[in-house]
Order: structure tokens, then C-alpha cells, then sequence
């Protein structure tokens, strides 16, 4: 899928996008699979961002790679305040793929970054996910593959967020 | 009783439209709308989007009952995750004359009680299950017009069975 994806591609953000852009579908369909095959009391749409991430980090983690991913974090930055990032310490996705040097800067996951922005986008929180390697390939390190999934809502979504939450 | 049935896609597009009457207390299943009101009912239920719009924030329940009327015709909605609107207009028929003691315990004739509610509940989970079974085929891409007659026939049979 990687080479198919790489043919006539100018760079390495083309390709990233393009990886991208495979998964956005299936995040569309998962969403709706998903929340039907929970049991029919939980079977409730997601309301805010919170049960949107939720619903990604454990019902949807644990559909692709039986297990939760690891992390659920809000961005630190005050001004950044539609930010939110999912972290995986070893995703499978990147298990068997290896990047060649000159190409260190890409990081396959975006693929599974474009499911989770399909996820999000129908749910009704258009947002822009994106894959970022933290690992920093030194020796010894605990999580050499680790990824982050950077998860930029947009700004209306935040706006309903606040108006939501008064009333 | 009347019913137009509407799935209608994020965009507001429509994506499936069925008319048909009531099966039960010995209806024959065809649509009875008054042939100038006919043409209304897409604008009807088009116009109850709005309050869809109002009320889907308000509530994680995919059912959202019935949200909105219009002289005689009764709109409900069912919602699903990926922002997809299930929309059912009903309209009860005239009164009959001939028997009006039994026409206004059933379903047909009395849109507003628990179990015209209930039986709608029943159609759209029904027809629900159906839905992503059919937008899981691997070629339906979102906001596609559904065309299969598979599908078809199966809202027929959830109409048939329930309202």
C-alpha cells in the first residue's frame, strides 16, 4: 500500500498525505460500525470532543490493534487550546515497515492518522490529525517507534464546544 | 396513515426517499397523500432539518422522536453517528366515518401517542441495521445515493412489519 501510495509522488508530506487521505474512508465507516456494535445502552453519538477522543482512543484502538492506545493528552500550549494528542508507543503499522535514511522524516502511521481524522470529520469534528515519530532513535530508548497523532480541531468546533458547555 | 420516509446525507442531499402506507388494521400499504399536499413532503421534511440540527447536540440518542409537525404531518428522526438523518413524515388519514371507535386506538390514527412512537423506533432501528450494512459495501463512498434493491426491499419489509 506504501509503494502503491509512493508512485508519483514529489515528496515525502505528498506521500504522507496520500496515506492519508486511504485511510480517511475507513475512519468514515468504522465510526458508524463501531458505535453499532456496541451494546445498545452505550449506543450514543459522541457530543464533545472528549467522548469523540474517547471513543478513538479505546473503542476504536482496541477494533484496529486490540489494544488502547497509550496515551490521551490535551496540548500543554494555552494558546493552542484545539489540540489534543493521541500516543502510541509502538504502533503495528510501523512494525514491518522500514524507512529508508533518507527518507527518517516519514512516518507511515499517517495512514492511521487518516482514520482517525475520518472518525472525526463524521462524528461532526472536522479536524486535521497528523503523525508525528518522537522516538528519537538513540539506543537504549524505551520506545524507539513511538508516534504521537497530533489532533488539530478546527476553530468551529471548539466555538460550539464553548457554547455548548454554557447552556 | 401516510408515510414518507427520507435519508438524507451531512450535506443536507438526499440519499434514499420511500412512500408508503400503513400495513396495519387492514391498510393495503399504499400512500394516501392528498395529491396537491404530495409534492410537499420533501419540502416538509426538509424544513424539520433545521430542528434536527437543534436538537442532535442536545442528545447522544440516535433516536430523536418526534421532532416536528406540521399541520396534519408529523416528522421523526433518527440520527446516526456519521451524521446521517433518517426522516419519516407521517400523516394520519382523514378520519373515517364508518368506524371511529376503532380507528383512534390504533397507531394510524393517533400520531402523538407512546406507541405510534415506539412503532417508529422499531422501523428505523430496523432500518438502521440495514443501513450500515449496506454503507459497509467496500464501493459506497459518503453521500453516495443508495440505489441497491436489496436495501429497498428490506425498508419495504421494516414498513411492512411495523407502521
Amino acid at each position: 500500500m506504501v509503494s502503491y501510495a509512493q508512485r508519483r509522488v514529489t515528496g515525502i508530506q505528498d506521500l504522507e498525505k496520500r496515506l492519508n487521505t486511504q485511510g480517511h474512508p475507513i475512519g468514515l465507516k468504522l465510526l458508524d460500525l463501531l458505535l453499532y456494535r456496541e451494546p445498545p445502552r452505550q449506543q450514543v453519538r459522541p457530543l464533545n470532543i472528549i467522548a469523540v477522543l474517547q471513543f478513538i482512543h479505546t473503542t476504536l484502538w482496541k477494533h484496529l490493534f486490540n489494544r488502547p492506545a497509550d496515551a490521551l493528552e490535551k496540548s500543554n500550549d494555552v494558546e493552542k487550546p484545539d489540540e489534543y494528542m493521541i500516543s502510541d508507543n509502538e504502533p503495528l503499522v510501523n512494525q514491518y515497515i522500514s524507512v529508508p535514511r533518507e527518507m527518517n522524516q516519514l512516518n507511515c502511521a499517517a495512514f492511521v492518522a487518516g482514520i482517525v481524522e475520518g472518525v472525526c470529520d463524521g462524528a461532526g469534528f472536522p479536524a486535521r490529525v497528523t503523525a508525528h515519530s518522537v522516538g528519537k532513535g538513540e539506543e537504549g530508548e524505551l520506545w524507539p517507534g513511538k508516534t504521537v497523532f497530533l489532533v488539530k480541531f478546527q476553530e468551529e468546533v471548539v466555538e460550539r464546544e464553548q457554547y455548548l458547555g454554557k447552556n | 396513515m401516510s408515510y414518507y420516509f427520507a435519508i438524507l446525507g451531512t450535506q443536507d442531499n438526499p440519499l434514499f426517499e420511500y412512500e408508503f402506507g400503513t400495513s396495519k388494521q387492514g391498510g393495503d400499504g399504499v400512500a394516501r397523500f392528498a395529491e396537491q399536499a404530495r409534492h410537499m413532503n420533501q419540502f416538509i421534511v426538509h424544513s424539520s432539518l433545521d430542528i434536527v440540527e437543534e436538537v442532535q447536540w442536545g442528545t447522544g440518542q440516535m433516536y430523536l422522536k418526534r421532532i416536528d409537525r406540521f399541520y396534519n404531518n408529523y416528522v421523526s428522526c433518527w440520527i446516526t453517528a456519521g451524521n446521517v438523518k433518517f426522516l419519516l413524515l407521517h400523516s394520519p388519514s382523514q378520519p373515517s366515518t364508518t368506524n371511529p371507535s376503532r380507528a383512534s386506538t390504533s397507531i394510524a390514527a393517533n400520531p402523538e401517542s407512546p406507541a405510534t412512537e415506539e412503532a417508529i423506533k422499531a422501523f428505523f432501528t430496523e432500518v438502521y441495521e440495514n443501513w450500515i450494512k449496506t454503507i459497509m459495501s467496500p464501493f459506497y463512498q459518503v453521500n453516495m445515493e443508495v440505489k441497491s434493491p436489496v436495501f429497498r426491499s428490506r425498508v419495504v419489509a421494516a414498513g411492512k412489519k411495523f407502521l
